[in-house]
């Protein structure tokens, strides 16, 4: 974990809630897709935790949901703005358990990390399916962006807008064949993908949270190998530990 | 320059302390800075058994502050005992508070005399804001008469300081430090988070699984030294204030009220340098209002 002062490079809308804001400075301490950052607004008790879609040298970019006050701060603020961020929190990915073909599942404000999990598992030859959920087409972001860079694009919209109707786990049957699942959504969409293939894979969870780096017990959970913290021993699981 | 605080016979280097519940048994930290640098450190509330807590959601965000409702999660004392504290004198080599919880009063003596056994361990800070279960989970802290039931309990099974940590849920705070004093604590920790809620407007319901949870934070700070101001008025033995300090000025007006060290808790979630940072900056604090010896301020204000 680092804390450091970072410069916000762009600031925008993706859809109506949905903003991309990238960063610039010391990312030495990101060290896995699937990891967050917690970032400190002026007028705000507590950090706002968010996971980090992108890493390239020392820029990063996140993308968050405009939902509350401090999500609505950070949709106005501009290119050039310093702010104050723990970054390299929690466990992230592993990539090296992924096979040759993994297939990643993202569902809504669960899309952004699966975008530098996607990057990571390309870059070491993997051939890579991902199904992003939404519930219609004027939500879909960061598509695009999925297939530059070869990842083969499955999406599943609640209204049928767009690609298959129906839930994440609906597009399941178009996938292929693939060797492991790397997840990130709502709750009852990682539950539904849980339930719907037998294929081992890493579950990434969301829970409030006080600290972000494992000191308060804000976000304990149980698991099959103990009590876990969804901040440091998190926020991915690995899908033969979760207890539903 | 004099930042040195003796609390019970324990003397620390500066009077800034970690609140228990916000700085886990100190190696999270421990990987951030060297946590040498602080007064003495309170660790995770300890019980008898191991406890997983509340249900989340655990945390609410407020103006100025935040509610927990984590429940006590720890290990037990055992473990506690066996491998948190070990780790923690590994990397930490200033006295250290023994924070204990219970819900009856031998569970409270077993939590006690664990701890009181232990070298580094240097007070023993007992959580009085638990429910007792045989008395229909009323806690031991809101009244004097259990408060002092504890209290005395506890000092008869250990040798080492016994602090109380007070619960500010109460409508007198000054009858309850003194009956801690009357029977036989050696100092009071004070205050304990404020019973609060939050309510999710788009769900309409309370926030936390709990419902209710602790507010702590900046917001606390006028009600903690208010009620530290009171008890000092009341008792002879030492205070640690606790509540909403964020900085150094924080930490001299707390002392200025009546405390005689100052504990720092849900600063530590927001800004984890926040105590290493205080106490880099109390010298420049103390200069700027002429204070040479700390100890010096106790009770200033009175």
């Amino acid at each position: 974990m680092k804390q450091a002062l970072y410069t916000i490079k762009s600031n925008r809308a993706l859809t109506r809630d949905m903003y991309e804001m990238i960063l610039e400075g010391d990312t030495s301490d990101m060290t896995a897709p699937g990891q967050f950052v917690n970032l400190r607004l002026d007028g705000f008790f507590l950090r706002r935790p968010i996971s980090v879609c992108n890493q390239e040298g020392d820029t990063f970019t996140i993308l968050y949901k405009v939902i509350g006050h401090g999500t609505e701060k950070m949709a106005q603020m501009k290119a050039g703005e310093v702010i104050d961020i723990l970054t390299g929190l929690g466990n992230g990915y592993d990539t090296a358990k992924s096979g040759d073909a993994p297939l990643l599942v993202g569902g809504g404000a669960g899309v952004p990390p699966m975008y530098l999990l996607a990057r990571r598992l390309i870059a070491e030859g993997k051939k890579v399916t991902v199904i992003l959920g939404f519930n219609k087409a004027e939500e879909i972001f960061y598509r695009e962006e999925f297939e530059a860079i070869g990842v083969k694009v499955l999406i599943a919209t609640a209204d049928g807008s767009v690609g298959v109707k129906g839930f994440v786990t609906d597009a399941l049957a178009d996938a292929g064949a693939y060797t492991y699942t790397y997840a990130c959504g709502p709750e009852p969409m990682l539950k539904a993908l849980y339930n719907a293939t037998d294929v081992s894979g890493q579950y990434s969870f969301e829970e409030r949270m006080g600290c972000g780096f494992g000191a308060c017990m804000g976000c304990s959970c149980k698991t099959k190998y103990g009590n876990k913290r969804i901040c440091r021993d998190g926020p991915v699981l690995t899908k033969e530990e979760i207890i539903w | 320059m004099n930042t040195k605080v003796t609390l019970t016979g324990v003397t620390l280097d500066n009077p800034v302390i970690p609140a228990s519940g916000t700085f886990g048994y100190g190696y999270e930290y421990a990987e951030l800075y060297d946590i040498n640098v602080l007064g003495s450190l309170s660790f995770k509330g300890t019980t008898k058994d191991p406890r997983f807590g509340n249900p989340t959601p655990r945390i609410a965000e407020c103006p100025a502050g935040m509610i927990n409702a984590v429940g006590l999660q720890n290990p037990g004392v055992d473990a506690v005992i066996a491998e948190e504290l070990p780790r923690l004198r590994s990397v930490f080599h200033k006295p250290i508070i023994a924070n204990v919880g219970g819900f009856s009063i031998e569970e409270y003596v077993h939590c006690c005399e664990k701890p009181d056994k232990e070298d580094g361990v240097a007070i023993l800070e007992v959580n009085i804001s638990c429910p007792n279960v045989h008395s229909g989970g009323r806690n031991f802290g809101n009244a004097p008469e259990t408060a002092a039931e504890v209290t005395r309990a506890v000092k008869a099974a250990t040798k080492k300081p016994v602090y109380i940590k007070l619960s500010p849920n109460v409508t007198d705070i000054v009858s309850i430090a003194k009956a801690c004093e009357e029977a036989g604590a050696d100092g009071i920790s004070m205050i304990n988070t404020l019973l609060g809620m939050r309510i999710d407007l788009r769900r309409k319901k309370p926030i936390i699984a709990n419902k209710m949870g602790g507010f702590s934070g900046d917001a606390i700070f006028p009600v903690a030294v208010r009620m530290i101001y009171q008890v000092y008025e009341a008792v002879k033995i030492p205070i640690i204030g606790i509540g909403g300090v964020s900085s150094a000025e924080d930490v001299i007006e707390m002392m200025l009220a009546g405390a005689t060290a100052v504990q720092v808790g849900a600063a530590n979630l927001v800004n984890p340098f926040a105590c290493r940072d205080i106490v880099l900056d109390l010298p420049r604090a103390m200069e700027k209002y002429g204070i040479d010896d700390l100890t010096s301020i106790i009770g200033g204000a009175h």
